[in-house]
């Protein structure tokens, strides 16, 4: 079977070839079927291709292609390899299996729309390069993957490009994490210098030999490599970007933040774990990031009220955690709590897309209300996916996967009570704003007609996605319940498995302050939003309050810091430079060239006599030269 | 012989001044006659008896003559005389004079810097003359002939009255003109 | 045989070019600017010949019969086109002809 691996990137590469070169003479159910197709297809060869992996896997952990050779040269060789091990079998198959729902989803919401080839194109082209983002064998490959999954999110970001907002958060995007991508090139050339190759299994080979604990190099690697993640998976300080990437389609939204683009972050972390744990240093800054972003974005998703944004921040929030636990050396349960997240966080993004379709592209949380009776399919998923993300004990795949990063917060190598405490707070106030959401949205009266129901083509994603978000985190337990942990033994064929600290108090008692905490959320929010409304109206009439919450509502205003840090000072250069010596130089040559023109074209009257006049001064000129020397 | 040059010179100047001062086509014609003769009387004192035949026969002679035809047939009379003598007032002359004496001036100057060799006037046989044009000048005697040729062909070619061929974006500013002749006709015949 | 300055017969022959530059400058009648220049061409070729004796030497006076062939080719292509111009424009002002200004 693994002689067809190269088919899983190479049919959202056709679909994407047939749709861009041949899209506009194709009927829409054409379309449908090739942009849904190939991406469907790759799902089953990806199922087939994990359940052979599965049943017996490789004596050498891993299936490896090799295509063709890319470049060679003296020193530097690289060739097309795809690899498929235990780490990369997983986002595969998030990659392929919610990216077709998510196909499935779009050709029934994007039916309206004129570009649908286009949109369909770019799908395709998103999916391939995220899948020869995590089947690269090498680091040149991968970021290869790594570039087009920044292109192709600039190009749906501002898929509406009409609307100069759109194309403002798509550059936005493309530059912001051109900053991540920038560090993490110059990255792969100093790991490059240091081991003169860039395949990955042999990087993982040799970093522990070739670096010294805690060589001052391999903390630049692993800092410049990170820094490349936290552009591509919006973590502090590069996380601006992605609560404007909403700009684009709702299905666009779900792509990038359940299946590709903001993941990749963590996979490149996850696959360089060798790095990673050579640094000390890079491991706590990954973990404080993690913990700092997933508070920050929590507090922001507290009060906003687009619920695309609301979905957003909760994204950014989530990633945090992901970062986290790759930081305290927890790599399978930020791997479990990618694999979960996957599932609710992409269908939250599809049941907010129909939605607001059905709410005539109604945004505001505060403009919906009342839809648990009138769209109750979407209501029980949500329900589904919103238990999740709240990370409701034991009935929600979101608790699973959150309490083992709580738990390993505290108890991992790394760990430490003060991660501990702030990935806590941060449970609660997920518990707390996803609350808000669901109250706000689906009880109380209703605000907007609704125009058009969600078809089956888009209930179908949700229902499945649904089923998986509650059940999906059954495959790993917590070790003191049932001990059922095929998800980690599983990924652990690749990454280490989490150290522990020594004399921990009992792993239940975490457990339950973890579920207490997310219920206590929950219990927030309804008494602020059902119980006692009268409350938060009290509390928008302190200015104080209102303060902080248009500064959470900014996203803690580092717009508007970058802006006065860097946009406004490179702006002012830019005008400076704009009329700098060198053109007043080169436009003083052309003034004096059209000057003489000018004047020179006064002597040009057509008068013979006049020339004859110029001839005659010319020839006195010469001969009172010839008597003057 | 000195006193045949000087005299001789003496009056093609004044011949000559008095060519560009005429406001009369024809008179300036005839005295250029004189001007000619007078330079022809110089060749013959200098010793270049073919020349002085040359110049009388073809500058005196074909030249002026045709210049004279021309004259006649562009019918340049009276008409001509006192438009050129409104034309030529006289602070028409001071510019051109300064430029032209200033020139003058140092030629003549120029000229005294060179060599003051007195000359000795030793008659150049025609036969002399021919074998030079035939020998060493011989191409361009052949070039010579091109451009008479040239300049029969050019004269020809210009000189004859031919319809007017105008330039396609011209074509329509004509036909409306000609509609206007038309129209004064018809109102002429009309009247 | 005789002997005389052989700067007069050149300052003569600067004086008649100088005359005729006169009249080509100050004269708008195209007929009389073609006179003029006859003069000058004529003045040109005494230079040549005065040359010529001065050294003994065929050289100038066949020097002056290429400018005699010049002079007519000059003189029947400038009267040509006078009649043209006299045709089409109606005029013989060269201060009217003016098409080649900027």
């Amino acid at each position: 079977m693994h002689q067809y691996l190269f088919l899983i990137p190479a049919l959202p590469l056709a679909g994407f070839l047939l749709l861009s070169l041949g899209g506009r003479h194709l009927s829409r159910k054409i379309i449908a079927w090739i942009g849904v197709g190939s991406v469907s297809a790759a799902a089953i060869f990806t199922i087939i291709l994990g359940l052979q992996f599965l049943q017996a896997p490789p004596p050498e952990g891993s299936y490896t292609q090799t295509l063709w050779q890319w470049m060679s040269t003296e020193n530097f060789s690289c060739a097309i390899n795809l690899r498929v091990d235990a780490l990369s079998l997983v986002f595969l198959f998030i990659i392929t299996f919610v990216g077709a729902l998510i196909h499935i989803y779009s050709s029934a919401f994007m039916r309206h729309d004129r570009d649908y080839a286009r949109f369909f194109a770019s799908m395709n082209l998103f999916v391939c390069a995220m899948l020869l983002l995590v089947l690269a064998d090498n680091l040149v490959l991968m970021y290869l993957g790594w570039e087009g999954v920044g292109l192709c999110s600039y190009l749906l970001i501002g898929f509406w490009y009409e609307t100069p907002a759109n194309c403002h958060a798509a550059n936005k995007a493309f530059y912001v994490t051109r900053i991540g991508d920038t560090a993490m090139a110059i990255g792969l050339f100093l790991l490059f210098k240091e081991l003169g190759t860039l395949n990955i299994p042999e990087i993982l080979q040799q970093a522990p030999q070739h670096f010294t604990a805690a060589s001052p190099n391999i903390t630049l690697i692993a800092l410049l490599l990170l820094a490349g993640g936290m552009g591509k998976s919006a973590q502090l300080p590069l996380q601006t970007w992605l609560p404007d990437a909403m700009a684009g389609p709702s299905p666009v939204s779900a792509l990038i933040h359940a299946a590709t683009m903001v993941t990749a972050g963590v996979y490149l972390i996850a696959r360089m774990h060798v790095v990673f744990q050579l640094s000390p240093v890079a491991m706590d800054v990954t973990a404080i990031v993690g913990a700092l972003t997933l508070f920050i974005a929590g507090c922001s998703a507290l009060v906003q009220t687009d619920i695309k944004r609301i979905l957003a921040y909760s994204t950014i929030s989530q990633i945090g955690y992901m970062f986290l636990a790759l930081g305290v050396g927890a790599w399978s349960a930020a791997i479990f709590h990618f694999f979960t997240h996957a599932f609710f966080k992409a269908l939250l993004f599809l049941a907010a897309g129909a939605i607001i379709e059905s709410l005539h592209h109604e945004h505001d949380i505060f403009k919906m209300g009342g839809l648990r009776k009138k769209m109750p399919l979407v209501f029980w998923t949500f329900l589904a996916g919103a238990a999740a993300l709240a990370a409701l004990p034991l009935i929600s795949a979101g608790f699973f996967s959150k309490d083992q990063i709580l738990w390993y917060a505290w108890s991992a190598g790394n760990g430490s009570p003060m991660l501990w405490f702030v990935a806590l707070a941060g449970a609660f106030i997920t518990a707390f704003y996803t609350t808000r959401l669901m109250i706000v949205v689906f009880w109380g009266e209703m605000k907007t007609h609704i125009g058009e129901y969600p078809g089956r083509a888009m209930t179908i994603p949700l229902v499945i996605l649904a089923i998986l978000s509650v059940i999906a985190g059954f495959i790993e337990w917590p070790h003191n319940m049932v001990h059922l942990t095929l998800f980690s033994d599983l990924v652990q064929k690749v990454l280490p498995a989490t150290m522990l600290q020594d004399d921990l108090p009992e792993e239940i008692v975490f457990q339950i302050i973890a579920a207490a905490t997310a219920l206590f959320g929950v219990y927030t929010g309804y008494v602020f939003y059902q119980g006692n409304k009268a409350l938060i109206e009290e509390w928008k009439q302190s200015s104080a309050l209102m303060q902080i919450r248009n500064f959470l509502f900014k996203g803690w205003a580092f717009d508007q810091l970058y802006d006065a840090l860097f946009v406004r000072p490179f702006k002012f250069l830019t005008r400076i430079n704009k009329s700098d010596l060198f053109d007043k130089l080169y436009n003083g040559i052309a003034l004096v060239s059209r000057r003489l023109n000018q004047l020179f074209s006064i002597s040009q009257n057509g008068s013979l006599r006049w020339y004859i006049v110029g001839v005659l001064i010319g020839i006195i000129f010469i001969l009172t030269l010839q008597l003057m020397l | 012989m000195p006193l045949l040059f000087y005299t001789s010179s003496v009056i093609a100047i004044l011949a000559t001044i008095m060519v560009i001062t005429r406001y009369h086509p024809i008179h300036a014609l005839l005295y250029l006659v004189v001007s000619f003769l007078a330079v022809a009387m110089i060749f013959l004192s200098l010793g270049a008896p073919f020349v002085a035949v040359l110049e009388v026969i073809l500058y005196a002679g074909a030249i002026i003559v045709l210049l004279i035809f021309v004259v006649m047939m562009l019918n340049l009379g009276t008409d001509t005389a006192t438009q050129e003598k409104q034309w030529l007032q006289p602070k028409v002359w001071i510019g051109p004079s300064l430029l032209a004496l200033v020139l003058l001036s140092e030629m003549v100057i120029l000229l005294m810097q060179g060599d003051n060799a007195d000359m000795q006037v030793t008659p150049v046989e025609i036969k002399q003359v021919s074998i030079s044009l035939y020998k060493e000048y011989i191409i361009a005697l052949e070039l010579a002939g091109f451009l008479l040729m040239a300049g029969i062909v050019g004269a020809a070619h210009i000189g004859k009255h031919k319809k007017k061929h105008l330039h396609r974006f011209l074509q329509e500013e004509n036909l409306d003109a000609e509609n206007k002749k038309m129209k004064q006709v018809e109102e002429t015949v009309n009247n | 045989m005789s002997f005389y300055n052989s700067q007069a017969v050149l300052i003569v022959a600067a004086i008649l070019f100088v005359l005729g530059l006169i009249g080509v400058l100050t004269r708008k009648n195209i007929i009389f600017i073609l006179i003029s220049i006859e003069v000058m061409l004529n003045a040109a070729g005494l230079a040549f010949v005065a040359a010529g004796s001065r050294w003994g030497q065929p050289d100038g006076q066949v020097m002056f019969l290429f400018i005699l062939a010049m002079a007519a080719s000059e003189v029947s292509v400038g009267l040509a086109l006078v009649m043209q111009t006299y045709h089409q424009h109606k005029t013989l002002d060269a201060e009217k002809l003016r098409a080649l200004r900027d």
